[in-house]
């Protein structure tokens, strides 16, 4: 042992300080809020917490499902969550949420009345409706001369190997459906057969299934066509301008994330408080320039870039967005999605 | 010599953190939730048994294997290095294999993106030489390559800590005996390192089998693996009795191909390899 | 013409393993936060990253865990492995098989499995939690870095230094630890390394305010990765090599007094 072990002994009794010192001073109320990551003008937390005294514990998931299933647990004590929709509507069903108070949410009059009252929380009781988007097709102009206005263009072998497509089983799936014209909930299982022979069919060509890596790839110009979230596709098209953003005209996606609070909170008073801060227009406004993803805060809309405001790929008109499903929770049922998905892939 | 007193820490740490939760994986894999309750079943073992689910894990076993072998290729040589007395500060270059691998995974593996991509650097260094660009990203070369890069350390470093004290006297006397290099590597060296060869091919071999991530980046997603699979059960579908049914036969078949390996070991132990 | 061609090797393995570090910094460095673009050369991320709280804290916690876990992972490792060594017949295979365990299951398993242990038994998700998983997915490494240097030991070693009046315990430290040391610093590198690179298990057994860097990068995954992390790495990158090339001076000097 002698001098190295201890220099060991040392290094770890001085991580022992250190770790006993970060959890000392408790007194003033803890709000645990649990996001996704980089979803948030972080000052805006430093401005909660000097107006309400109240300290922040933010915490960031990178899935809806990581973090259904960490409260679902029963052990996670968050106070303040941002799920989207599917994952609201089975937060409710299974009375995992908490109704909400409005009268201590009054800056909720700011939400554009078209995004409440959502089927996922129809009677809008549980939640605040934080970001809003569709999916789309980011296409390449230089590589794509036609217009793009359906989701056939990806099955077209003219674009082999030049195609991005989402790895995700039910926004995959669910281009599939829309592209044979069914609704992307769907339950039926000879439409689901469809849409998986139409996914074999065009997995030749698929240059790839991918996540966010997306964006590099599009923005590098290594594939023409890809399946999008529309707040993603502005970042892209400000990164480079030879990409443009179509919605297909047989419907798509439209989605939401919503702020709420789990049953499992101790702090609902508090919590009210932040998502009330949350909509206050300033606060509304810096996180939707930060994140760049639509807001459904009708005040944000007026101070935001009127470039972006009139862009049909960040703001599409109402009227653009008939036959966008909201995605539903499928329950068990989504077993089905799975296998196919599974199918698709083996193939 | 009586000491094995020295693992009873850990045998209670297994109990409390290995033992108990396979417990309940394997709880979860004989039962379903019902209406009418929890009953015991084997319905999720006979569903894993279809052709498309075999195939999935066929197909992991094999990318995990080729990555093995590769490990293995790359890896004993730059051990062998490394144990020489070819650099000064032997640790310091130890240590350098082990650095990379501190940056996140998910950070190295977009950089392999970039380089790998069709207008990447590689790419772009090959047709500034005049040749033609090359198909990397999204192949099954590049899952082997993302895979082979991530676990080299956990092959280099076993080997090269039993290579590192392996008597120079019986090198020498192999020698002294006539026997070419080549021959002193088979009769002495690789026998006697056969330990940490083991080792080696058990830190790669079965990490390699449930990664998926790496395949899904730089294979872009093209087939389902083992993982991939599993993890699904668990958070997309909720299904965690099928789940966990996948989980236990992997182990199963995995526990099965380790104990046939360390066999081979043992039948070799004292020598007359190859 | 042999030793050449060996450097040259090790050049081109080293080549290999630092490659992505080097594209890594590059990006640090880029003005877009996409890597599909280099829009210019910028300071920008790493005055941003000094600004977040959030980082920053996940460092420390990142660092604690990794230094923690490994350490006590090292040491009830080592001694497992001298105890396994010693075992025979069955009780060997069944203790090595759920050895393997932890490194046959997929992190997904391993984390939920290990969440729904602490839930059960009414262990308040958070740090102590996280530290726990940790140092469970570190032994079996630690185990299979050390047994090799073990079945390499001369048996008589030990017996010897029992002959010449050395109580066991002294003839562990004197005699067996130095010979299985390549071993035991071996697996606390790689314990070190695996609980650095953790994100799945540590996600599920983590509580509220308690995040690694992993979790964050991660969780990035949805709106892509914020250079902010780029940066971040290449100061720890050469923070790394900084603290190598000190240890490498001194002890050359020390060498040299000697």
């Amino acid at each position: 042992m002698g001098k190295k072990g201890r220099f060991f002994l040392l290094a770890i009794l001085v991580l022992a300080v250190l770790l006993l010192s970060s959890c000392g001073r408790e007194s003033q109320v803890v709000l645990n809020v649990y996001n996704w990551g980089d979803y948030i003008d972080e000052s805006v937390i430093d401005t909660f917490e000097k107006k309400y005294k109240i300290r922040v514990n933010y915490d960031t998931f990178s899935t809806n499902e990581d973090m259904y299933v960490k409260l679902k647990s029963g052990n996670a004590d968050y106070d303040v969550l941002f799920p989207s929709d599917y994952i609201i509507e089975r937060m409710i069903r299974e009375d995992m949420l908490l109704k909400l108070d409005f009268n201590n949410i009054p800056n909720f009059k700011y939400i554009e009345e078209r995004f409440k009252n959502q089927a996922y929380d129809p009677t809008n009781e549980y939640s605040v409706p934080y970001m809003w988007g569709t999916v789309g097709i980011l296409y390449n102009k230089t590589m794509v001369d036609e217009p793009v206005t359906s989701w056939r263009i990806l099955w077209d072998p003219k674009y082999s190997k030049q195609i991005l497509m989402m790895d995700s089983q039910r926004d995959s799936i669910g281009v599939a459906l829309k592209m044979l014209g069914y609704d992307m909930n769907t339950r039926k299982l000879e439409e689901l057969e469809a849409a998986k022979e139409a996914l074999i069919q065009q997995k030749p060509l698929v240059l790839a299934y991918v996540g966010d890596d997306v964006k590099d790839k599009m923005i590098a110009g290594e594939a023409a066509l890809a399946v999008v979230y529309s707040g993603d596709a502005i970042f892209m098209k400000r990164e480079n301008p030879d990409l443009e953003y179509a919605l297909p005209q047989e419907g798509s996606n439209l989605w939401f994330d919503a702020m709420v609070v789990p049953k499992t909170s101790k702090h609902k008073a508090e919590a009210e408080k932040f998502i009330n801060f949350m909509c206050e227009p300033e606060i509304a406004f810096k996180n939707a320039d930060y994140i760049g993803y639509s807001s459904p805060h009708r005040e944000v809309k007026k101070m935001l870039d009127p470039d972006l405001v009139n862009d049909p790929a960040a703001y599409p008109n109402e009227e653009d967005l008939v036959g966008y499903d909201v995605f539903k929770d499928l329950s068990d049922y989504l077993k089905v999605y799975d296998r196919i998905w599974t199918e698709v892939k083996a193939h | 010599m009586k000491k094995n007193w020295l693992s009873y820490p850990y045998l209670v740490w297994m109990l409390l953190f290995i033992f108990l939760p396979l417990l309940l994986v394997l709880y979860y894999s004989v039962t379903v939730r019902t209406e009418e309750g929890i009953r015991f079943t084997t319905e999720h073992f006979r569903r894993f048994l279809e052709p498309i689910y075999l195939r999935v894990l066929l197909r992991s076993l094999k990318l995990a294997f080729i990555s093995t072998v590769l490990c293995l290729l790359l890896g004993y040589p730059m051990a062998m290095i490394l144990a020489g007395n070819h650099f000064k500060q032997k640790n310091i270059m130890v240590f350098l294999f082990v650095v990379p691998m501190w940056m996140n995974f998910l950070l190295r593996t977009y950089a392999w993106m970039t380089l790998l991509e069709k207008k990447g650097l590689i790419n772009t260094f090959l047709s500034w030489l005049g040749l033609s660009p090359l198909n990397l990203l999204y192949t099954e070369e590049a899952v082997v390559l993302g895979m082979v890069y991530n676990f080299l350390p956990f092959m280099v470093l076993p080997i090269y800590s039993v290579l590192s004290k392996i008597d120079k006297n019986l090198i020498e006397a192999a020698e002294d005996l006539g026997a070419d290099s080549f021959t002193v590597f088979r009769k002495v060296i690789f026998p006697l390192s056969l330990p940490g060869v083991v080792s080696g091919i058990t830190m790669v071999f079965m990490p390699a089998v449930t990664t998926f991530v790496i395949s899904r980046l730089l294979g872009g997603g093209q087939f389902t693996l083992i993982g991939n699979l599993i993890e699904q059960q668990f958070l997309v579908v909720g299904d965690w009795n099928f789940g966990s049914a996948i989980s236990m036969v992997m182990i199963l078949v995995i526990l099965l191909s380790i104990a046939v390996m360390s066999r081979y070991e043992k039948e070799n132990e004292g020598g007359g390899l190859l | 013409m042999n030793r050449f061609l060996k450097k040259t090797y090790a050049a081109l393995i080293y080549l290999f393993l630092y490659a992505p570090i080097l594209i890594l910094i590059i990006f640090s460095f880029n003005a877009s936060k996409s890597r599909g673009n280099w829009a210019g050369f910028t300071f920008r991320w790493y005055l941003e990253l000094f600004k977040d709280r959030q980082i920053m804290k996940a460092l420390s916690n990142t660092v604690i865990v990794a230094v923690l876990s490994a350490a006590i992972a090292t040491v009830i490792g080592t001694a497992a492995a001298i105890g396994i060594h010693n075992m025979k017949g069955l009780k060997k295979t069944a203790v090595m098989n759920l050895t393997y365990i932890p490194v046959v299951n997929p992190d997904i398993v391993t984390g939920l499995s290990l969440m729904l242990l602490f839930v059960f038994s009414n262990f308040q998700l958070g740090f102590i939690t996280l530290l726990l998983a940790h140092i469970t997915f570190n032994i079996p490494y630690v185990i299979l870095s050390v047994l090799p240097k073990l079945k390499q030991l001369d048996k008589n070693l030990y017996e010897a230094a029992l002959d010449l009046g050395a109580t066991p315990f002294y003839a562990y430290r004197k005699v067996i630890l130095p010979q299985i040391m390549p071993g035991v610093v071996t697996g606390l590198l790689l314990a070190f390394t695996l609980s650095v690179d953790d994100f799945v298990i540590s996600f599920f057994t983590t509580g509220s305010g308690v995040s690694t860097l992993s979790i964050i990068i991660y969780s990035m995954a949805r709106r892509g990765i914020n250079p902010k992390i780029n940066a971040l790495s290449s100061l720890l990158f050469l923070t790394v090599l900084l603290l190598l090339i000190i240890v490498n001076i001194r002890s050359n000097n020390q060498n040299k007094k000697e």
